[in-house]
Formats: C-alpha cells, sequence, structure tokens
C-alpha cells in the first residue's frame, strides 16, 4: 500500500503549488509551536510578578541546587544535539540509524523527565510543594508544563519509532518527524530560559 | 463514584430552570423523532457530522451560534425584566444567585458561543472559496476544531440541568468569587478550555490556508479583503488565545490543586489574573469585529458598483488595529491602581488605535460616494452599523480617558458602549455576511421582506435598550446588580425593556426569514453563481459550491480579478478538459475525539468524578494517536465526475443567458 | 487509494532548511560552553549581583540565537525567511506580555499592596 505511487498522479500533483509537498504542515506546526512558546510567555510572565512572593516560606535560594540542574541541563541539550543527528540520517535516507538516535534521543529525555520528577518529589516532600506559596505555585507549573511537553514529545518519539518501523520512510512520516524534530529543539529553547531565568537568576 | 455529581445536581426548586428543560426534552424528542422519521440519520452522520468540506463545517458553525444566540437573549430578556421590575425596594423575579448566572451565561454564551462560532463558520464558508482553494490546509483539523467549540456550548447547556453555572461574569475575574466551591466555574473553565483549544487551531489551519494556498497568481496584496481581515484576525487568535489558556489554567490550579496564583493569602495576586485575562481580552474584541468589517467592505464595493476606496490602505488599517490591539488592555482596568503614567500610555494608546477604524470609515463612506448602490438587505446592516458603531465607538474614546472612566466604569455606560460596538459593529456585521453569502452556501437567496424587518427591529430595538443605559450609567447606575432603590432609573429600565422585546421581534423576523426562505427556494434559486454581481472569486462558482470548489484553479493577476473578467468577458468561460481532484475524505475522528470524549472529559472534570476525566482523556489522546495510523485519508475524484457536474453547470448558465 | 511518495522527498533540498552534520556540532559545542558558563558565573559566586544579571542575560540569548540559528534553522534564506518573520512576531508579542505585565503588576503593587511593593 505505501509504495503504490501512480505517476501521473504524481505528476498531477505537481501542478497544483499547494499539493502536499509537507510545507504546509510544517508551516502549521511552526506556527502552532509559536502559539505554545507563547503559553510559556503566559507562565514566565506569572512566574515574574511572583516569584518574590514565598509567603514566608523558602526561596530559590535555599530550594535549587544547581548542579544537579546542570546535569539535567546538558541531558536535555545533548537530546537535542542526538535528535538532529537524527533528522540528518532521515533525509539521508538511514532508516536504521535514525531510529538508533531516535531512541538515544529518547533515552536523554527520559532521563531529563526522571531527574525533574525525582525533584519534585523531593521538593513536595520536604512541604515545598506547588501549594506552599505562589512563588512555588509559579516555580512548579512553569517547570512542570516544559516537562509535561517534553514528557508528550518522549511518547511521540516511541510513536514515530514504530511508524517509521511500520510504514518506512514515507513522506507522512518524514513531515512527522520534521514537525518532532522542531517541537524538541523548541523544548530546549524554553529550557534555556527557565534554567537562566528561574534557576540561575533565583539563586543569584 | 460519581465525584461530586449526585441526584440533588438537578435544580428541582427553580421553576424557571425546570420548565425550560421541560421545553429542551420536548424539543429534543421531536427534532430526534422528526430525524428518524425522515430517515435522516445516514445523511446527517455521512453528509455534515464527519464532512470535512469547510462550506458544511461553516454552515454547522453558524447554526450552533444562532442556536446559542437565542438561549444568550433569553438570558438578556430577563436580565432586562429582572431590572424592570426590581425597583424602589422590590426584589424582583430572579434572586441574586440566579441573577450572577444569568449575566455570566449571557456573556460567556453571546461572545464564544455565538460570536465566535458565527465568525468562524463565516471564515469557513467564504476564505477557501475568495482565494480560489478547494479547501482549508487542514481539513480533519477544521472538523476537530468544531466538534471542540461544540463540546464547549454542550458543557455550557449542560449547566443549566445540571448543578449551576459560574457566577463570577464572563472573565470570572478572580474576586468575584472564584474561590466558590461550587460547580458553576468549573462548567466555564472547562467549556472555555475545550472551545479555546478548538479556536486556536482553528487559527493556525486559516493561516497556513491564506499564506498557502492562494489560487496561482495571487498575490497578498491581491487578495480579497474579507480574506486580509481573516488573516490578520486569525494571526490575533494564535497570538492571543495561548494567554486565555494559560490564565484559566491557571485559575484551575488554584481550584483544583490548591496552588496561590490568584488567591488572597500565600502569596497570590488577584491582579495578575485581572492583568492576564485582559491581554487576551482585548484583542479578543479585535477578533471578533475584523471580520465584520471585512465583511462590510465586500459588501459595500459590491452594490456600489465600485472597487473598494483605499485597499491598501484598508489592509494597512487593519494590520494596525491588529498590532496595536495588544497594546491597549489595561483600560478595561484602569481603576484598579497601577498609577498615573500606565494609565496615561494605556490611555493615550486607545485613542490611537481608533484612527485606523476611522480610515476604515471614511473608506466605506468614499466607496459609496458616487456609486450606483442598491439598497438590499446587506447594504441596510451596513448603513445601520455605520452609523450606531461610529457613536458606540466614540463612547469608547471617552472611556479611554482614565479621568473620565473612574466614574463610568463598570456603570451601564460602559455596558451600553460594548453592546453599541458588539452588536451595531459584529452582530450587524454577521447578519449582514450571513445574508450576502448565504446563496453560495445553499443555491437560494434569502428573503428580502423579512429580512428588511428583522433589520428595523434589531437597529430601533438595540437603540431603544441601550441609549437608557448610557444616560443611567452617566447618573450611577452599575453593571450586574440585581436590584436597585434610586427611583429615578426606573422609567428607563422600562424603555430598555421595551428595546429588548423589539429586538427580540428582530430575531423571530430572523428565525422567519429563514423558515421562510427555505420553503420558498424555488422561487429564489441563484442560477449563476453570482446573484449579486459580486467581484471576488466565490461568486465565480456555482451555487451552491460543488464540494471540490473550482474545477480548475482560477488564474489571478488582479485585484477583483473576477470583476475584471467579467468586464473583459472571459468570465463564464468553460475549459476544455479536467483533471483528477485531490480531496480528504470525510472522518468520524473528530466527532469521537472532540465531540465525545472532549465532552466527557470536560463533564468529568466539572464533576470531579476522576475516572471518566481520565477514560475522557485518554480516549482523545489514544483516539488521536489511532487518526495518526490512518493512512488512507484521502481520495481522487475522477476527471469524469468533475466534468459531468461542471457541465451540469455550465448547461444551466445557458439556460438563464 | 492512498497516495504517498515512495521516497523521502527533500523539497526544501537546501542546507538552509535541514542543516549538517558540521552545523549541529557547532552549536552543541557552544551551546555546551554557554551553559557552562551561566552556571559557573552564579555558582561560583565570584561576580557581583546586577554585573551579573547582565551577563546572564546575554549568555541566555546568545545561547537562543545559537539554538535557533543551529538547530532550529532560522534565518534570512529564502526558505527560512517565513518561519524567521513569524518568530520574530512571536518574540514581539511576547515581550509586550511579559514586559507589559511586569510594568503593570509592579506598579499596582507598590500602589496598592504597602507591604510588598514588588
Amino acid at each position: 500500500m505505501t509504495q503504490a505511487v501512480s505517476t501521473h498522479l504524481h505528476d498531477v500533483a505537481h501542478h497544483h503549488e499547494h499539493h502536499d509537498d509537507g510545507s504546509k504542515t510544517t508551516l502549521g506546526f511552526w506556527i502552532y509551536l509559536m502559539s505554545d512558546c507563547l503559553i510559556f510567555s503566559g507562565l514566565f510572565a506569572t512566574f515574574a510578578v511572583l516569584r518574590h512572593n514565598t509567603a514566608g516560606g523558602p526561596d530559590g535560594k535555599e530550594l535549587f541546587d544547581l548542579s544537579y540542574v546542570l546535569v539535567e541541563t546538558m541531558l536535555l541539550l545533548v537530546s537535542s544535539f542526538t535528535f538532529g543527528v537524527g533528522m540528518l540520517n532521515l533525509y539521508a535516507g538511514n532508516k536504521g540509524r535514525l531510529l538508533g538516535w531516535l531512541f538515544v534521543t529518547f533515552l536523554f529525555g527520559a532521563g531529563f523527565v526522571g531527574m525533574e520528577v525525582y525533584e519534585f518529589h523531593h521538593l513536595i516532600s520536604e512541604g515545598n510543594g506547588p501549594g506552599r506559596s505562589a512563588f512555588l505555585s509559579a516555580f512548579f507549573t512553569l517547570i512542570g508544563t516544559h516537562g509535561l511537553h517534553v514528557t508528550f514529545g518522549l511518547i511521540w518519539i516511541l510513536i514515530m519509532m514504530h511508524q517509521v518501523k511500520r510504514f518506512g520512510l514515507d513522506g507522512v512520516s518524514t513531515r512527522r518527524l520534521a514537525c518532532l524534530s522542531l517541537f524538541w529543539h523548541f523544548l530546549d529553547i524554553v529550557w534555556i530560559c527557565v534554567f537562566t531565568f528561574v534557576y540561575l537568576f533565583g539563586v543569584l | 463514584m460519581f465525584g461530586k455529581l449526585t441526584l440533588e445536581s438537578v435544580p428541582y426548586h427553580e421553576p424557571i430552570v425546570m420548565g425550560t428543560l421541560a421545553g429542551v426534552v420536548l424539543g429534543g424528542i421531536l427534532l430526534l423523532g422528526a430525524i428518524t422519521y425522515f430517515g435522516k440519520w445516514k445523511y446527517l452522520w455521512t453528509e455534515w457530522l464527519t464532512s470535512v468540506d469547510h462550506k458544511r463545517i461553516g454552515v454547522m458553525y453558524i447554526i450552533v451560534a444562532i442556536v446559542m444566540l437565542l438561549r444568550g437573549f433569553a438570558d438578556a430578556i430577563m436580565m432586562r425584566t429582572q431590572l424592570a421590575v426590581a425597583s424602589g425596594g422590590s426584589p424582583g423575579f430572579l434572586p441574586p444567585h440566579h441573577y450572577d448566572q444569568v449575566f455570566t451565561a449571557h456573556g460567556v454564551i453571546m461572545i464564544f458561543f455565538m460570536a465566535m462560532p458565527f465568525m468562524t463558520g463565516l471564515l469557513n464558508v467564504v476564505v477557501p472559496l475568495q482565494i480560489g482553494a478547494r479547501d482549508v490546509a487542514f481539513p480533519f483539523l477544521n472538523n476537530f476544531s468544531f466538534w471542540m467549540t461544540t463540546a464547549g456550548a454542550v458543557l455550557v447547556m449542560m449547566s443549566l440541568f445540571l448543578g449551576e453555572f459560574s457566577t463570577s461574569g464572563w472573565l470570572a475575574l478572580s474576586n468575584l468569587g472564584n474561590q466558590n466551591p461550587g460547580v458553576g466555574l468549573d462548567y466555564y473553565i472547562w467549556a472555555l478550555q475545550l472551545s479555546g483549544l478548538g479556536t486556536t487551531l482553528s487559527g493556525i489551519n486559516f493561516i497556513v490556508t491564506i499564506f498557502k494556498m492562494r489560487t496561482p497568481g495571487m498575490k497578498l496584496m491581491q487578495m480579497p479583503v474579507f480574506t486580509w481581515t481573516a488573516l490578520v484576525t486569525n494571526v490575533l487568535i494564535v497570538a492571543a488565545f495561548p494567554i486565555l489558556t494559560v490564565t484559566l489554567a491557571l485559575l484551575t490550579a488554584d481550584r483544583y490543586l490548591g496552588t496561590h496564583f490568584f488567591t488572597n493569602d500565600g502569596g497570590g495576586n488577584a491582579m495578575m489574573y485581572v492583568n492576564l485575562i485582559w491581554i487576551w481580552g482585548h484583542p479578543e474584541v479585535y477578533i471578533l469585529i475584523l471580520p465584520a468589517f471585512g465583511a462590510f467592505s465586500e459588501i459595500i464595493s459590491t452594490f456600489s458598483r465600485k472597487p473598494l476606496f483605499g485597499y491598501k490602505s484598508m489592509v494597512y488599517a487593519t494590520a494596525c488595529i491588529g498590532v496595536m490591539s495588544f497594546i491597549v488592555w489595561l483600560h478595561h482596568f484602569f481603576t484598579m491602581g497601577s498609577g498615573a503614567d500606565v494609565n496615561a500610555f494605556f490611555g493615550i494608546a486607545t485613542m490611537i488605535i481608533s484612527i485606523p477604524t476611522g480610515v476604515k470609515i471614511f473608506n466605506w463612506l468614499f466607496t459609496m460616494y458616487r456609486g450606483r448602490i442598491e439598497m438590499t438587505v446587506p447594504v441596510y446592516w451596513t448603513i445601520g452599523f455605520i452609523v450606531t458603531f461610529v457613536i458606540g465607538g466614540m463612547t469608547g474614546v471617552m472611556l479611554a480617558i482614565p479621568a473620565a472612566d473612574f466614574l463610568l466604569h463598570n456603570s451601564l455606560f460602559l455596558v451600553a458602549h460594548f453592546h453599541n460596538v458588539i452588536i451595531g459593529g459584529v452582530l450587524f456585521g454577521y447578519l449582514a455576511a450571513m445574508c450576502f453569502w448565504f446563496p453560495k452556501a445553499f443555491g437560494f437567496k434569502l428573503n428580502e421582506r423579512l429580512g428588511k424587518a428583522s433589520f428595523w427591529c434589531w437597529l430601533i430595538g438595540f437603540w431603544m435598550a441601550f441609549m437608557p443605559l448610557y444616560i443611567v450609567g452617566m447618573k450611577g447606575m452599575t453593571r450586574r446588580m440585581n436590584h436597585y432603590d434610586n427611583p429615578e432609573w426606573h422609567p428607563y429600565m422600562l424603555v430598555a425593556l421595551a428595546g429588548a422585546f423589539i429586538v427580540a421581534l428582530g430575531i423571530a423576523f430572523l428565525i422567519l426569514q429563514i423558515v421562510v426562505s427555505i420553503k420558498d427556494r424555488k422561487k429564489n434559486l441563484d442560477l449563476t453563481g453570482d446573484p449579486w454581481g459580486g467581484r471576488t472569486l466565490e461568486w465565480s462558482i456555482a451555487s451552491p459550491a460543488p464540494f471540490y470548489n473550482f474545477a480548475q484553479l482560477p488564474k489571478v493577476e488582479h485585484l477583483d480579478q473576477f470583476w475584471e473578467d467579467k468586464e473583459s468577458g472571459r468570465a463564464f468561460k468553460q475549459p476544455t478538459h479536467y483533471e483528477d481532484i485531490h480531496m480528504p475524505r470525510n472522518t468520524g475522528a473528530g466527532v469521537v475525539i472532540g465531540g465525545i470524549f472532549g465532552t466527557i472529559m470536560g463533564f468529568a472534570l466539572v464533576w470531579h468524578i476522576w475516572w471518566l476525566a481520565i477514560v475522557g482523556f485518554l480516549g482523545m489522546v489514544i483516539g488521536f494517536v489511532v487518526r495518526s495510523y490512518d493512512r488512507d485519508i484521502d481520495y481522487y475524484v475522477p476527471a469524469k465526475e468533475v466534468e459531468a457536474i461542471e457541465n451540469a453547470r455550465y448547461r444551466q448558465l445557458q439556460q438563464v443567458a | 487509494m492512498s497516495h504517498s511518495h515512495g521516497v523521502a522527498h527533500d523539497h526544501a533540498a537546501d542546507h538552509a532548511s535541514h542543516g549538517s552534520l558540521k552545523s549541529y556540532i557547532v552549536g552543541f559545542a557552544l551551546s555546551i560552553i554557554l551553559t557552562v558558563l551561566s552556571f559557573r558565573m552564579v555558582m561560583s559566586g565570584t561576580a557581583s549581583q546586577s554585573s551579573a544579571a547582565g551577563w546572564l542575560v546575554l549568555l541566555c540569548v546568545a545561547q537562543l540565537l545559537v539554538q535557533l540559528i543551529f538547530f532550529l534553522h532560522m534565518g534570512t534564506a529564502k526558505a527560512q525567511r517565513q518561519n524567521t518573520g513569524i518568530f520574530v512576531f512571536t518574540v514581539l508579542v511576547l515581550a509586550i506580555a511579559v514586559g507589559g505585565s511586569l510594568w503593570v503588576m509592579h506598579n499596582a503593587n507598590i500602589l496598592m499592596m504597602p507591604g510588598m511593593g514588588h
């Protein structure tokens, strides 16, 4: 089913500029990412306004372990790099290598999420959960939303790995991987702002 | 097992509500019975509910809008009646708790479930046709967006009979009861989050459609003005709605997870909610008005038989309004103490934003000047709009002065102002657009006489209902007030009530117009596809448009290319050969994911039925993943079939000629 | 009948949109350096507060640009222009929302919440 290409239909397709060349999908996804960027902007604005409202509780300086965050940051950064290499393999048509790099990306991403879950667990068990103060509410929501995005990305990576195995590197999978790559890199972009403005500024 | 939901959640002790429930059940049985009797379930499912055709989806949106208009207006009549009665010590018939739900529901329904779906519906029907495209960029997503909006509307309707609705006003400003543990505010939150997601996805859909799917040759500055306003509107949607999503999510976190974003303790800051919600709220009103402006542009140029005056300045004015809509939001809370500097900046910005709108008004007037104006129903709406909206805009500039606003904030003057611009601008525009493009969607014209009757009732009714509010607002009467002591205000309330009844008559004429037009459709057929002598591409194809829109993508070199073609005799020429056309398949995925699981999830979250909420959520996610595995989502219409349909059209054209 | 391309088509087959191994490695290396610099500055506690704040913002913006250019392929080449333009617009809205909120709320807090001032 997937390999059947009727050449005359294919030619017909190319007469129309807006036939499915993937550019509509990637543009649409890019715009969606911009809307996601604005979701984060709302969360950052809220964090910025509420960052000193600790309600007598601890602030960032007391809570944040920067060496821990540095490790987290490196995990995510490496995963962004490995995804990029995976994409190069996609465009070169190397299905096996693509799957390998996707899996490595998954591992590093999962490591990031794991570390974050552990950090949250630690904070909550010490009584410094999101309900402790407005500062912590904003912290947990901003970081947590980012973490949820990463988690969705991980699930998406697994699904794409399966779809590539099942359908091969057809146009649909290529398009979707292009979208996922935008998504994955974008998550690291957001994280740069997070570690700078939440963690580093918090300790400063 | 059922969370907070119990049999006591049904408001047995409220006669008005129970009466309405009886009516709805009866009406529902009749409707479902009729569909069964006429054997239309399969037709409904395959041709409408699962359709990914933008024209069908657009019509469905508008049907939802009109249904919700009726409920929203019922709320309005209830408020007007209560205020006409509850003077000088009398408590009226609506106790405060119920009244608060009525004004909240009125606002929420009118903005989110009447105006937004109406607008999205119009964009859906018209924009792809205007740019010579065969559908929107993401047809399945389009269908899904519709069902998400409907899921939200269903939640709002359900709140009438199960539990209660929010009492916090249409924006749920934190200090108006968000700590209330009742389900009302939760209905509000989830209805808005579901429909908001649908709207945002719609915004993305249309931006990509307009950027990527214009027919060959159509440059941006050759697009019809309605498409331009659609583009700016959708950019505003994608830029603003995420803020609404976040703000409601933070409110949700406060309510469900015990966070302290907007609480009074724990370091929360309720003003941050006000600030954020209006960063969304102001662009929202421009989202509503811009397509109306676009519709008026098309209508006035068509019926003046002249090109639109100042096309370029119209486009730039629209873009300016779009950008500037993001820097005026604080004018909604001048009185909340941000100080003179902040107030001055936003006050001046608010006054400046009225200038591009003024440019548009002048352009419309100059378009009419020395035109050969045909006084059709859409033109009536347009002229009514120009007069009404300009006055409404001027009261807006008055309110933009912080010092004046300190007296008028949250008074009935404010209420009169925004109804002035929303009814006079948005609603008149959408009704005009509906009349104008109705033949394209359905193949026959709407009844002119009833349309004019509806218009006059709306115009006169509106002014009778809201002029008193301006006056009494200046005298000090505030909004959202359940009863009052000042006997001086009473006569104004009576006049306002009379006005509301005249508007009700206008709505009745509107419904009657649709019913009679359907009955008389054979007498008012649009046989050429160009019933008004239009200027833009949508009028170059049959009415109703064939499902693939254009058999051959039109070639465009100028603005108003279709008009040029008619003038030069090149229009209505049948092409010599046809090709297969690539079309998307209909699908039930949107109904299932959005309509069914979306509603389930929202409902379950409202009532804290956690297991059901998880079911709803997983249903949505899994449904989406399953859909992604479906590789059979499109097909080719054989050239022969296209040819047969087109031959029928050109035969009909010959007959008319 | 489904219509699918047998081979992964490269409709935008220019380097501008897809990058190369070299550009990913450069981006990766630069990101590591900028990250470590930022963390070191705060963790060592050397720099004074106000100058450190300035440097942190600079390093953050620098790394954002690095990743936008090397990982997300933003730029001014024809294939990338639209995405870049859309991104710039988003940043504008973001700046207004965040900056505007900070300005408004800061003023509101100072004037209306005597204990807070922040």
